[in-house]
């Protein structure tokens, strides 16, 4: 570990506390559906969307029809996208002529993006067209992100409203972040993109000779105004194989920051929102600490783990810390850092490979994940996912002093520990089912590359990624086959949709209740014992369901790693 | 339930439509438009020329093996260096064929010089295949080689790395490396006319 490298992690994580109000704000301006300086520009387009499809947005919606618009919405646009990959051969932009996209992949493709994934079973530079990743996958970018988003404002308004019985109007909610800040942060990072070296261009390739004479064809196309909305919209999906490790996608080290600080921009933002949304920034501030001080200790170890290096490549002659599987330009500070950053949120793009780093350092990301990628989060789905944490940790305070738990104003009761318990004990269920039966069927034995303890982590990555929705993976696993396809696709879609559900029927019945004013007796929910609570309750739920399975994959191939055992 | 179904299917459609044109043909398209006229050469892939031909591309890294020139990191992308097929290896820390691996590199590698240790940047292949850098170390580290095909002054190679090397921006952000290709560039331009 070098003072360099400790600067740029400190130096992120102040960024990250320093944007969190500013963005926040304008969320929190979204969320009560004010206006900003971007309507003068914008709300003609804004208005006319709700026009052309008859959309009246002060309509409130009750939990039930906010949640059944929200997935029509998501399966027409998922319908769309499969239909546009099988189509890829027929269609235009597609300089290099690719065919149409093969059904399991299509399948899986078109679920992993719909539910903010991104988990890639296929190469992109020779598998999908241009058109392909503009329209079928771009588009999910955008969309995905903006839904999350509106999940979480229809918790917050739960929290917020007293006896009411909508919690806002879906079609508003995404549209209005859609465009009034994905989409104008998008440009202003594109360009940035553009001028540090991501190409954008409608050409598909081009032919070069190098100085030996040889001939190399470089991939290319329009990935700047990709790579800008798949970090902000913590989406993940590269246009490449080798996504942001690959000199197209980052180019610098000063991409490299702007895209990890992407990853957390609105996640980050989202706290603050929600304490200005129930009245007391000091419940955001809370939340948002929690989530750093998990984050800071993640990164201490990957960074630590990745430093200190292979031992089995020490006794070869090989000197230095771990760079097998990372890009010169970030070194190890920057690609440990990003694995983090990446995990803590459900962006799942990757600067490093994940599967390459040291058995403890690549355990970090994946507990990460297995933590329900509730420090800072996918957009939107961070916070509503911590939000079902605290239920759970108000509901063990309650217990332990005998009272009926309250968090911010509203009194937590049986109905929703219930819910929020549903929500959060699907992923444990689906990720270690999927796992224990992809490590005995000979369909999912197929898939490890690595043998021994890493081929069970290989397995138990991408089940974890896929319910987490995370979409990054231990990229050794042979996934684009039937049985992966299928089974990853299945998993995405619960892990996604599943929580949702429970989540909202939570705002729903939250909504509807009166306001329960603080009293002396309630359970302080900001200060430092809070806070140490949540963590608590996140380390003990998280780590109490996976340690067995950790201890069979990552902390098994760390134990013949120190003994220099190999597979 | 069947009711918000039905009211529900227009609003999906039509928006998938609206929002379909804005963000996955108008944006993209908006963005090529304006980054091809104000940044052509970043946008159409940082291409390098020489005499008219295209040899490459600053950001992505070439496949060198002939002595005289400074060579890359090992790459597992296609055959090495495809710009076609990014990849990393993927080999986990206990595994054996990272090790075979990497044990006949520093076997190739030790052939040409004295050190105990290699690099660990030149023995290990990066995550996207198309590494453009190697460490100021591993340049050095090969320089021994470089300067005896090219019949070179070690010290003459020795300032022109010094001069290739980048550091990071603000003294902490990126790490201190050398541009493979642009390298070897500069030594072909001063290789045929100037000997020691």
């Amino acid at each position: 570990m070098t003072i360099q490298g400790w600067t740029l992690i400190l130096l992120f994580v102040a960024m990250v506390l320093m944007l969190a109000k500013p963005v926040g704000l304008w969320l929190f301006a979204l969320y009560e559906g004010r206006r900003t300086p971007l309507h003068a520009l914008l709300g003609p387009v804004e208005r006319g969307f709700y026009r052309l499809s008859g959309i009246d947005p002060t309509q409130e919606q009750g939990w039930r029809r906010y949640a059944v618009h929200m997935l029509i919405f998501n399966a027409v646009l998922l319908l769309a996208t499969y239909g546009l990959l099988r189509l890829q051969g027929v269609l235009p932009l597609n300089p290099q002529g690719f065919g149409a996209v093969s059904e399991p992949l299509a399948f899986n493709t078109a679920i992993s993006f719909a539910a903010n994934t991104n988990w890639q079973g296929y190469a992109g530079e020779s598998t999908m067209s241009n058109l392909s990743q503009m329209l079928a996958l771009t588009i999910h970018n955008f969309l995905s992100a903006a839904t999350g988003i509106a999940l979480a404002f229809a918790l917050f308004r739960g929290f917020a409203r007293r006896s009411a019985t909508g919690i806002g109007n879906f079609w508003a909610d995404m549209t209005r972040v859609t465009l009034y800040l994905l989409l104008p942060l998008s440009v202003v990072l594109a360009l940035f993109y553009i001028a540090s070296g991501v190409p954008q261009t409608l050409a598909g390739s081009v032919d070069v000779t190098t100085l030996e004479g040889a001939r190399q064809t470089i991939a290319l196309g329009p990935v700047a105004s990709q790579e800008a909305i798949k970090m902000l919209g913590t989406n993940g999906g590269g246009f490449f194989n080798a996504n942001s490790a690959h000199p197209f996608e980052n180019p610098t080290a000063l991409t490299n920051l702007a895209q990890m600080l992407s990853i957390f921009l609105i996640g980050a933002g989202l706290t603050y929102t929600f304490g200005k949304a129930v009245g007391n920034v000091r419940q955001g501030w809370a939340i948002l600490a929690a989530m750093m001080t998990l984050f800071l200790i993640g990164v201490t170890i990957t960074y630590w783990q990745e430093a200190a290096g292979n031992p089995i490549l020490h006794g070869l002659g090989v000197a230095g810390g771990n760079m097998e599987g990372k890009e010169l330009r970030f070194g190890i500070a920057a690609s440990a850092l990003f694995s983090v950053v990446t995990t803590a949120a459900s962006c799942g793009a990757v600067n490093a490979m994940h599967d390459s780093f040291t058995a403890i350092g690549g355990m970090i990301p994946l507990f990460n994940m297995q933590l329900g990628e509730v420090v800072i989060g996918g957009v939107g789905a961070g916070i509503y996912g911590f939000l079902l944490f605290a239920i759970l940790a108000v509901f063990v305070a309650g217990l332990m002093v005998g009272r009926t738990p309250e968090y911010v104003g509203k009194k937590i009761e049986a109905r929703e520990v219930k819910l929020a318990v549903l929500a959060i004990a699907i992923l444990p269920l689906i990720i270690l089912g999927f796992t224990a039966v992809a490590s005995v069927l000979p369909a999912g034995l197929a898939g490890p590359l690595n043998k021994g303890p890493h081929g069970f982590s290989e397995i138990l990555y991408a089940f974890t990624s896929a319910v987490a929705n995370n979409g990054s993976a231990f990229a050794g696993l042979s996934a684009n086959t039937p049985f992966y396809n299928g089974m990853l696709g299945v998993a995405m879609w619960i892990g996604r949709f599943f929580i949702i559900v429970p989540m909202l029927a939570i705002a729903g019945g939250l909504a509807a209740k009166r306001h329960t004013p603080e009293t002396a007796g309630s359970f302080p929910t900001t200060g430092p014992l809070w806070t140490g609570l949540l963590i608590g309750i996140v380390l003990v739920v998280g780590g109490l369901t996976f340690l067995p399975s950790l201890a069979l994959g990552p902390i098994a191939d760390h134990l013949a790693m120190v003994r220099g055992q190999l597979f | 339930m069947g009711k918000d179904i039905l009211t529900s299917l227009r609003p999906a459609i039509v928006m998938a439509l609206l929002f379909g044109a804005l963000l996955g043909l108008g944006y993209p398209l908006a963005m090529t438009g304006i980054g091809q006229m104000l940044f052509p050469a970043q946008a159409n892939g940082s291409l390098l020329r020489q005499e008219g031909r295209v040899i490459g591309s600053s950001l992505i890294g070439q496949n060198f093996s002939e002595p005289r020139y400074f060579h890359p990191r090992p790459s597992v992308a296609g055959k090495g260096y495809d710009a076609l097929a990014s990849s990393g290896s993927n080999l986990g820390p206990t595994s054996q064929a990272l090790t075979d691996r990497v044990r006949a590199d520093v076997a190739t590698l030790h052939r040409n010089t004295s050190d105990l240790f290699v690099p660990s940047d030149l023995a290990t292949t990066s995550a996207s295949g198309l590494d453009p850098h190697i460490s100021p170390e591993a340049a050095f580290y090969q320089l021994d080689r470089v300067a005896r095909a090219r019949n070179m002054a070690p010290a003459r190679l020795r300032g022109l790395i010094t001069q290739s090397i980048e550091r990071p921006l603000l003294g902490f952000l990126g790490e201190p490396r050398v541009n493979v290709l642009e390298l070897n560039r500069r030594l072909d331009g001063i290789g045929a006319n100037e000997r020691p």
